[in-house]
């Protein structure tokens, strides 16, 4: 299968300073996103998923450069993003949109839908002027809301219809990759269903490539192609969506995956739980992030720093990044301390 | 649109209700027989009973206030008791001094203070918006007498600028020069209003600033000059405009020290001359158009809510 690369990350890092003393020195980073890479192919939707915390956002707005990453190699259809002059960067844009999170909270109250809408194709001469106001009622139309509608205030939708705004605006200059960042996770149920629906219309009619930040197993299951799983500002494993799941190769993807509940009353299911918290991205653990909380850690990982790899009975693609992945998968290593206290019954 | 003005416009009724009974129990808060006091210590006491019948206390209150309240209406304010014209054009001729002072003040402190708050918004936890804040705390902690005395001192002394000269007969000889008589009063009281305005931006725009529908702008790739004025400015304009109309309404009342230093004919310079000679219906009079202007300054600040966001019609 010949996959056109879109975007390729390369050994991005994300350091936030944490000024402190009187004269408001830098004495510290937050390491929110510390030396990750992946690539993005053109049409597929790939997700980030993680616990808060993990730098799933960050990564998604160090790809925009909504914060200027620290290190790092961002292409976009082989243009270095992290190179490009600031009103190079604003036309790129037109390329690369995101969705946010709050409905409620990324659109200006004071711009009737569409400006807001129209502001985005009026920066990037996206749409000639006299086309404009037919174009926002067709992408109005697009996401399931009505023409009429183009003129009111944000705070008279609810949090869906606000949501699908926000999509008509990313639709409005015709991007080519989409960041979702946790887009749905501020809906109902059932209206994320149906968010998640058009943006998969919308992928198979305006042939979208999509990055879907988000820390909600279920959706991810739903919309993704493949997934990045993050822990404390590294990739643990990214793998296609079905052997992710029913093949996962890190201790923290098996912990992640026996979280997800199963409707099922009789079914008997092991839940692996984590102890403790995830520990302070300012002061990270050395060699595996996850050796503090893993239940197979031993001395090599707490020195080491594992890499992304392939065994030979992964899938072509899946990679994990543990130092014991064969005798975990062979099942010669044992879990420690798993017995009475971590086991319950679900 | 209209509906919200003219509901408003009711709502100020019981407003100026209140002012004009406070107006009018001024003079009955007197300590004293009010005649008495006017007429003065020695007086004989026929004296006293013509001033008491021509100010009409001998009547019920009720028939006074009513009175009082007519007479307001058809713009009678009385007479002056230290110079016997009518009080209405006691305070005809300073009125307008003084407004226009207090406008030429609100103008340069909202100029100043707008953009110095912008700056430091935008360029939060600098060393440039330290020095800022530090110089607004000066401009807020200065009382206005003494920073116009200093500028008397280091400005009209050494002959930079002529301190004052009434702006009517800056307006009959033309502009020309004459600028020059506005610029230290006009410091002098707009300092305050300047460094009131300029921190009040600031905190308002940090916190816009901070907001999702910023970073939707970004992303949106719009230039950073236009994020911050269109989206963000715009947003946090409702305090601020707050802090001007209220800016504005102080400035009123507290131009009686700067327009002592300056030796400007006044509304704060006729009020105090009323109260030293014992000019109530003077002192009636100008406290009346104060509140009455005052009044109208807020309500001109609730419409322009209305234009910064429309939201604010629905309750």
């Amino acid at each position: 299968m010949a996959k056109k690369e879109l975007l390729k990350v390369e050994n991005l890092k994300q350091y936030f300073p944490i000024k402190g003393g009187f004269l408001g020195r830098t004495v510290n980073y937050v390491k929110a996103v510390d030396d990750i890479s992946f690539t993005v192919y053109e049409g597929e939707t790939v997700s980030i998923v993680g616990e808060s915390g993990c730098g799933k956002s960050t990564t998604g707005r160090a790809i925009l450069r909504l914060d200027e990453p620290t290190e790092g190699v961002v292409s976009f259809e082989g243009t270095d993003l992290t190179t490009l002059s600031r009103s190079e960067m604003r036309r790129k844009r037109k390329d690369l949109q995101i969705i946010f999170q709050d409905p409620y909270a990324s659109i200006n109250p004071r711009q009737i839908v569409s400006a807001v809408i129209e502001e985005a194709m009026h920066i990037q001469n996206a749409v000639p002027k006299e086309k404009r106001r037919e174009r926002i009622e067709e992408l109005l139309q697009t996401v399931g809301l009505q023409p009429y509608q183009a003129d009111r205030y944000p705070h008279e939708f609810s949090g869906g219809q606000r949501q699908r705004i926000g999509i008509a605006r990313a639709l409005s200059v015709n991007p080519k990759l989409i960041i979702c960042d946790e887009a749905v996770s501020a809906l109902d149920v059932s209206i994320q269903a149906q968010v998640l629906n058009l943006l998969e219309e919308l992928q198979d009619e305006f042939g979208l490539t999509y990055l879907f930040i988000s820390h909600d197993l279920g959706v991810v299951r739903h919309i993704s192609d493949r997934i990045i799983v993050m822990y404390l500002g590294k990739i643990m494993e990214i793998s296609d969506k079905k052997s992710l799941f029913e093949n996962p190769q890190h201790p923290y993807t098996k912990a992640l995956l026996s979280a997800i509940p199963v409707p099922d009353p009789d079914k008997k299911k092991e839940r692996i739980m984590l102890k403790g918290d995830v520990p302070s991205p300012i002061d990270p653990p050395t060699g595996c992030r996850f050796h503090t909380r893993c239940p197979y850690a031993t001395e090599k990982c707490v020195t080491d720093v594992p890499e992304l790899r392939t065994l030979p009975h992964m899938k072509e693609g899946h990679q994990a990044s543990c130092h014991y992945i064969e005798e975990i998968h062979s099942g010669e290593m044992q879990p420690r301390d798993y017995s009475e206290k971590t086991k319950i019954k679900a | 649109m209209t509906k919200f003005i003219i509901r408003r416009l009711i709502q100020t009724i019981p407003v100026l209700l209140g002012v004009t009974i406070l107006v009018f129990s001024l003079m009955h808060l007197i300590p004293g027989d009010p005649a008495q006091i006017i007429a003065g210590e020695s007086a004989p006491e026929r004296q006293v009973e013509q001033i008491r019948e021509r100010l009409g206390l001998n009547d019920p209150l009720h028939v006074q206030y009513g009175k009082f309240l007519g007479n307001i209406v058809t713009g009678d304010l009385g007479q002056s008791v230290r110079s016997s014209r009518p009080v209405a054009d006691e305070i005809g001729t300073r009125f307008w001094v003084t407004v226009e002072l207090a406008v030429y003040s609100t103008i340069v402190s909202v100029f100043l203070g707008l953009i110095a708050g912008i700056i430091s918004a935008v360029r939060h936890y600098t060393v440039l918006d330290v020095v800022i804040m530090i110089v607004a705390l000066f401009g807020l902690s200065m009382p206005n007498f003494w920073l116009g005395l200093m500028l008397i001192q280091y400005f009209s002394i050494g002959n930079w600028m002529p301190d004052w000269m009434s702006f009517m007969q800056m307006r009959a000889s033309g502009w020309g020069d004459s600028w020059k008589q506005v610029v230290l009063p006009v410091i002098t009281l707009g300092t305050a209003g300047a460094a009131i305005i300029a921190r009040m931006t600031r905190s308002s725009m940090l916190e816009v600033i901070g907001q999702d529908y910023i970073r939707t702008a970004r992303a949106k790739g719009v230039k950073e000059r236009i994020v911050i004025y269109r989206h963000a400015l715009k947003n946090a304009l409702i305090p601020v405009v707050t802090v001007v109309g209220l800016e504005f309404g102080a400035l009123l009342g507290g131009t009686v020290l700067t327009e002592t230093i300056f030796a400007i004919n006044g509304m704060g310079r006729l009020t105090i001359d009323a109260i030293r000679t014992r000019d109530f219906p003077v002192v009636q009079g100008t406290v009346l158009v104060i509140s009455l202007l005052f009044v109208f300054v807020n309500l001109l600040v609730d419409i322009s809510y209305r234009f910064l966001n429309k939201r604010i019609e629905l309750d």
